[in-house]
């Protein structure tokens, strides 16, 4: 196993990479507004979805603060606290997480761990954040509106969503739906982008299989989103024309508030599978770009190449492929025939079986690793706990026979939220004090960051898991107040308010962690490149932050994958994925 | 490589990474471009393939009262089989050089996709009239529905069709200009294919049941 030097007989060959033509932006409105470079479009991405996702913090403030301390709040009616609820699911799960991951991760490190100068489509790249933009800003105007945003779910299930008597009936529900479409036009645009970027504008030496694994993450549920969106795409325009048309593709024949409506014939149902056959491959859509980059996290901070490294692009690839056939797994209560449940039953359990390979191989990664227990690393190992806490809980709801009478409590409430939210939100925390430095040029404050961390993964399990113990006990989901039920007992309610406690604090906390952000931009110790030693492409740049074109005259060119650390007769515990063989320093000892 | 191929690599092996060390990088802006169009066509089949699935899942229930048949969707069929002909026409026409061939291949073909969005435009005006029309009716809704987001596509494409245009008089880059007619000529038939399969399941007529027999759902 001879890591280090390979004959390296012509090497000084250059990349071979049609040189794109960049534009070159004289103004400041061209250069940081309408921005056709994909870093800073990376950043408009992350500053909006994180703006918005402030929104949907508080929504869920005040829906906590409704479930811990009812009738103590006049701001809060029934009708409200639904608002609350669907707008901050829709919120964290599509505006939030989705355009993180996608729109600013995959925008960021796409063009600079492949090597290349760009996105392939700079101008549809600016396009597709300014349609994003446009879907944010209806969403937000869905909240002055008559009526309010609306109050459906997150799910929008018809009939309910258009039905007089749901909050937003009338506006809010019609702005969600154009919302969305124009969130799914904008994303298909960086979806393109970032297919054809990993597939077509990698430098020399380039593999496929000497990306790294964020990249291979982000490539993955790229596909996924762009295969998937068209069903919500579908299912929005169809209740779109219910609404305003009155045709009956969901609505079946009907009374609302004693009056025959005038659909009839609608399936409900057929929303259900629509809605869910996008909603399932979105778990994944958040999932694999935070599987891929927290790959990266543990193997740069651990000193240590990744563990199965074949195994993790065949997982990647395996649970993208299985997640299109899951989807029914959220229904089993819409009354399906039970051998469909069976079938849908037994993929779930299977894609367990490459999501628990991923997780052996990270522990493996660091197992006699030279951790590094940096603020990066904390959040990537508080993913670990946090995923496999909420992963096992998702096997037992995968069997029709335990979801279906836990399928309407603060048990899955509790799942999808380790599972889908704390998860890969810690995976975006650890990203972001990772990569900081190459956006910034500066550090991240590291002893508000290890408190940021503390109080941030602490908090979750306080507030998620004596949730599990709510669901076991019968608290139902999606109540404004649980009233006079016997089988709940009283103490259900001092943990209803221990956990509002705890998300308080959590929320609370964030402001440190914007504070960090905005006060290490001016103040923040210079970083220097390569300030974790790592080895992808990213980071040695010419210049850091990148400037426009990224790679300053010449293209790297690639001789390595991206993992090797510790290389055995290596001198440094790292060596660049652009070092040729015959540039490696080898340690003194060696001869 | 076949992707298979690929995905077996050992990256971290140095004979591996002699192999790899060969790539020499990306290709050429066209052929993002190619790529990028099949991505995209992939995400319309999804699409339309959602829509036709609705459609026959719909179908298999009790209460279904079929559409009533326009028979004016034959002579727009053909119509636009004759666009796709002559973008084919002018796709031969620019592969030899021919640039007269092919700018009166590239007209025709946009001639023929206005007069087949006309067309559909009468068959939903007609339909509208019919004594059936009844917009509860999920088989009548999904007739607008599917002929609406066949046309919207179109429109796109005349879009580019007509940048395409707009380049091919004067002095012009032959290999952009190519490139610009392959690609409209690949999306033009690309929707050809997915409205004669929409057509043939759709609206020729409604004794469907073998298929969805076939497929289960009845």
């Amino acid at each position: 196993m001879d890591y280090v030097a390979h004959d390296a007989s012509d090497f000084a060959r250059p990349a071979e990479v049609e040189e794109m033509e960049l534009y070159h932006p004289k103004t400041f409105i061209g250069k940081y507004i309408w921005s056709q470079d994909a870093k800073v479009i990376a950043v408009q991405y992350a500053i909006t979805a994180i703006g918005i996702g402030l929104v949907a913090l508080v929504l869920s403030w005040l829906m906590r603060l409704q479930l811990a301390f009812p009738n103590s709040f006049s701001f809060i009616d029934p009708s409200n606290y639904l608002q609350f609820v669907t707008m901050h699911g829709m919120i964290m799960v599509i505006y939030l997480l989705t355009a993180l991951f996608l729109g600013g991760f995959g925008n960021y490190l796409i063009p600079l761990m492949v090597g290349a100068r760009d996105m392939v489509f700079p101008y549809v790249n600016m396009v597709s954040y300014w349609v994003y933009l446009t879907a944010v800003l209806l969403l937000v105007a869905s909240f002055f509106v008559p009526g309010g945003p609306t109050g459906a779910g997150w799910t929008l299930y018809p009939p309910q969503a258009i039905l007089q008597g749901t909050p937003g009936a009338t506006w809010g529900i019609i702005l969600m739906l154009v919302s969305l479409a124009f969130f799914i036009i904008g994303f298909t645009m960086g979806g393109l982008n970032y297919v054809v970027t990993v597939l077509q504008a990698r430098t020399r030496g380039m593999t496929m299989m000497r990306l790294p694994l964020t990249v291979w993450g982000i490539f993955t549920a790229t596909v996924l989103a762009l295969l998937a969106f068209p069903a919500l795409f579908v299912s929005a325009i169809m209740m779109m024309l219910d609404v305003t048309l009155g045709t009956s593709f969901f609505m079946p024949a009907i009374v609302s508030m004693g009056q025959q409506l005038d659909y009839t014939g609608g399936s409900p149902v057929l929303f259900q599978h629509l809605f869910w056959f996008f909603g399932h491959p979105e778990v994944y859509i958040v999932a694999l770009p935070a599987f891929g980059i927290v790959s990266d996290l543990i193997s740069v901070h651990a000193r240590k190449n990744i563990f199965g490294y074949r195994m993790m692009v065949w997982a990647i690839v395996a649970i993208g492929g299985l997640s299109f056939i899951v989807w029914a797994h959220h229904m089993y209560v819409s009354g399906m025939n039970p051998y469909f449940g069976f079938f849908f039953a037994t993929t779930t359990l299977i894609i367990a079986v490459p999501t628990a390979l991923k997780v052996y191989n990270w522990v493996l990664t660091l197992w006699r690793g030279n951790i590094h227990l940096t603020v990066p690393m904390l959040f990537a190992i508080g993913f670990i706990f946090t995923f496999i806490n909420g992963g096992l809980t998702g096997l037992f709801l995968g069997n029709v026979t335990v979801d279906v009478p836990l399928s309407d409590t603060m048990f899955v409430v509790a799942h999808f939220h380790m599972v889908m939210a704390i998860a890969p939100i810690l995976v975006v925390f650890g990203a972001i004090y990772h990569w900081y430095p190459k956006i910034t040029g500066r550090m991240l404050n590291d002893t508000l960051g290890k408190f940021h961390f503390w109080v941030t993964f602490v908090g979750s399990y306080a507030i998620y898991y004596p949730m599990h113990y709510l669901g076991f006990a019968g608290v139902p989901r999606r109540y404004y107040a649980i009233g006079g039920t016997n089988f709940i007992p009283e103490s259900a309610q001092a943990l209803n308010a221990s956990i509002t406690i705890a998300a308080l604090i959590v929320g609370v906390v964030q402001v440190v962690f914007l504070y960090n952000l905005v006060w290490s931009y001016f103040k923040g110790k210079p970083s220097g490149s390569n300030p974790w030693s790592a080895t992808t492409l990213e980071w040695q740049t010419a210049d850091t932050p990148p400037k426009h074109g990224n790679f300053g005259e010449t293209l790297p060119v690639v001789y390595r994958w991206a993992y090797d650390y510790s290389v055995p007769g290596a001198k440094e515990d790292f060596i660049p994925q652009n070092v040729p063989p015959r540039d490696v320093v080898l340690s003194s000892n060696k001869t | 490589m076949t992707m298979f191929h690929q995905l077996m690599a050992k990256p971290w092996v140095t004979a591996q990474g002699k192999v790899d060390d060969l790539y020499a990088g990306g290709a050429s802006s066209a052929l993002a471009k190619r790529l990028a169009l099949r991505v995209f066509l992939a995400v319309v089949a999804v699409l339309f393939f959602l829509l036709v699935t609705a459609y026959g899942t719909r179908m298999a229930y009790e209460d279904w009262r079929p559409a009533p048949q326009v028979s004016l969707l034959w002579a727009n069929t053909l119509v636009l089989i004759l666009s796709s002909i002559a973008l084919q026409w002018a796709q031969y026409s620019v592969r030899r050089g021919r640039m007269d061939a092919m700018r009166v291949g590239l007209l025709a073909a946009g001639a023929f996709t206005v007069v087949f969005l006309f067309g559909q435009f009468l068959a939903w005006r007609q339909l509208a009239t019919m004594v059936y029309f009844d917009v509860m009716n999920p088989a009548v809704a999904f007739f607008y529905l599917i002929t609406g987001v066949h046309g919207l596509h179109l429109v796109g494409g005349l879009v580019a069709w007509g940048r395409t245009v707009a380049r091919v008089w004067g002095d012009f880059d032959v290999g952009k200009v190519r490139q610009s007619v392959e690609l409209c000529t690949t999306y033009w038939h690309f929707l050809l294919l997915v409205w004669l399969v929409l057509f043939g399941l759709l609206f020729t007529g409604n004794n469907l049941d073998l298929l969805l027999k076939l497929c289960g759902i009845r």
